[in-house]
């Protein structure tokens, strides 16, 4: 008889479910929790950017459109790009994607090839290892502390790079941890791997939301430009999560490459969410930027609220996540979690849901009403005083 | 002037001083003193609750009546202004560009009442040449709010 668990390819069946599924599972089922859990933003996209995907529907706009994305919305990508100092020919090197994640998944298809290395720091948000494994690359881990910011040092890039080492990912602001490079903490790096043949990918999701200073590409940096795939997308600067609709940024060369397999998987993204992209970058900055002052008050709250409950926490300096340590409490972050679960009814997520590294943690999302923030963590303030 | 704090509290009042300081970066003091102070000013001319009526049992119906009138000679509109605002009935007066002058809400009342109010006050003003009275049949968003469904969280969990 046809076993079909006997066809599934080796590299598939060796990538590790997340463990973390089972948890969500769970509160799900729990309707009363109040729950700090959500990596997405609370807002609803802004209206006009709603409209302007109704209204490309309504006209009839059904069709695919190129490979790598209308002109128009291209275009608009390459002006908005200026503002971090990036400079891409809208014509050759930007790539309109189904969201960050699958620029993510074809750029290092498009750059790992069995026996590389790739390096990556963790915590971290947790797609990067499975995609380097299905190519054949094996994953080198910068183990990031609280101590030093939740930052990759030269240091220890250096220590991590051998001569298989193809590819570094940076993705800061960080999730879990909130945590950003600064200029001078990227031109550290970059002056490790400037006389190397080391390329980076650099996801930038979340550089929209950077509080107090103005999010840094390493790809903006003298000579990185060449080396550097730049991933970023709508969903958290626009609120746009469900929409799909993210790019990658890279020299022709690479950019090339990365459009064959973005045509082959998907063949472009969604029409609707490109129109509604055209019309986010056009006429929402200000409704995003009313949205970042908005976590950014959140965030000045929430460090607080946990610093008055006794939890350490590093201030982030960007995303919606807090990343305290909870070792105080003397449980491991799984305890933490489920005790604060089913107990407390809050819930948090373990902080080793976000690689080893991030034992002794929780995030905390800041997604949410002050309210909803206020009541979670005085949950969380009663569960410590308990123990 | 902190533009970002007057925001802060239009959109809940209920935030604490202390809450609200941890937010902007300052003392809660220094918050307490330019509340104080926009309140002393007339900046920041109350606190209220938004309530949908509808989904309580009070009978509570709003309207909103058209009037226009002839302005005197002395004093414009605001004499009569005045004399309409001093209603406790009326919620909410303005003097409106447009096919008639003045727009006069009125709030939480029964059917009866509304009638009986213009019937009997607005109507036989001296200045009032017209009336014409719409009733509110239900209310979608006010103050920015939007009534109806309770907000439900649908966001799935990812990390």
């Amino acid at each position: 008889m046809f076993d079909p668990t006997k066809v599934i390819s080796k590299k598939c069946a060796d990538i590790k479910p997340s463990g973390i599924r089972k948890f969500f599972d769970l509160l799900e089922t729990m309707p009363d929790v109040v729950s700090l859990t959500v990596g997405q933003p609370d807002f609803v996209t802004p209206w006009k950017i709603r409209e302007a995907a109704i209204e490309s529907i309504e006209k009839g706009r059904t069709y695919y459109t190129s490979n790598a994305g209308t002109q128009k919305l291209r275009d608009a990508l390459s002006d908005y790009l200026t503002s971090f100092d990036l400079h891409y020919d809208p014509k050759k090197e930007i790539i309109v994607t189904c969201g960050g994640s699958e620029a993510v998944d074809a750029a290092i298809r498009a750059l790992v090839d069995e026996g590389d290395e790739v390096i990556v720091h963790s915590p971290n948000f947790v797609c990067y290892e499975p995609l380097v494994n299905l190519c054949g690359g094996k994953c080198v881990t910068i183990e990031t502390v609280a101590e030093e910011d939740f930052k990759v040092t030269p240091e220890k890039l250096r220590a991590a790079i051998s001569p298989k080492t193809k590819l570094l990912v940076l993705s800061y602001p960080n999730n879990p941890t909130g945590a950003v490079m600064e200029r001078e903490d990227l031109e550290a790096l970059a002056n490790v791997i400037k006389d190397t043949d080391i390329c980076v990918l650099s996801d930038e999701i979340y550089a929209e939301l950077t509080y107090g200073q103005k999010h840094v590409s390493i790809a903006s940096l003298p000579g990185m430009r060449e080396r550097t795939v730049v991933v970023s997308g709508f969903s958290k600067a626009f609120a746009m999560t469900g929409w799909r609709l993210g790019y990658a940024c890279a020299p022709k060369e690479i950019a090339s490459q990365i459009l064959k397999i973005h045509q082959y998987a998907i063949m472009c993204a969604s029409t609707a969410s490109q129109f509604a992209g055209i019309e986010a970058l056009t006429s929402c900055l200000e409704a995003k930027d009313e949205m970042v002052r908005e976590y950014d008050r959140r965030r000045k709250f929430v460090v607080n609220e946990l610093q008055n409950i006794g939890l350490k926490c590093y201030v982030p300096k960007g995303a919606f996540y807090v990343f305290p340590d909870i070792r105080v409490s003397g449980l491991t972050s799984d305890q933490f979690a489920e005790k604060l679960l089913f107990e407390y009814k809050a819930c948090v997520v373990p902080g080793n849901a976000f690689g080893d590294c991030g034992e002794g943690f929780v995030r905390i999302s800041y997604a949410y009403s002050v309210d909803h923030i206020k009541e979670g963590i005085s949950r969380i303030g009663e569960m410590l005083k308990s123990l | 002037m902190n533009k970002e704090l007057l925001e802060i509290i239009e959109k809940n009042a209920r935030l604490s001083n202390k809450d609200i300081a941890v937010m902007l970066s300052k003392e809660e003091g220094d918050i307490k003193k330019m509340i104080e102070k926009y309140e002393k000013d007339g900046v920041i001319v109350g606190y209220r609750a938004l309530i949908d009526w509808d989904k309580t049992e009070n009978e509570h119906v709003n309207a909103l009546i058209e009037l226009r009138v002839s302005p005197q000679p002395d004093r414009g509109f605001d004499k009569l202004a005045e004399k309409i605002g001093n209603y406790p009935e009326v919620s909410s007066l303005y003097l409106m560009s447009g096919g008639y002058d003045f727009m006069v809400l009125l709030e939480g009342k029964t059917m009866r009442e509304i009638a009986y109010f213009v019937a009997q006050k607005l109507a036989p003003l001296d200045t009032v040449i017209t009336t014409a009275t719409h009733f509110v049949l239900r209310k979608y968003k006010d103050k920015g709010v939007t009534y109806g469904p309770v907000y439900v969280d649908e966001r799935s969990n990812c990390l």
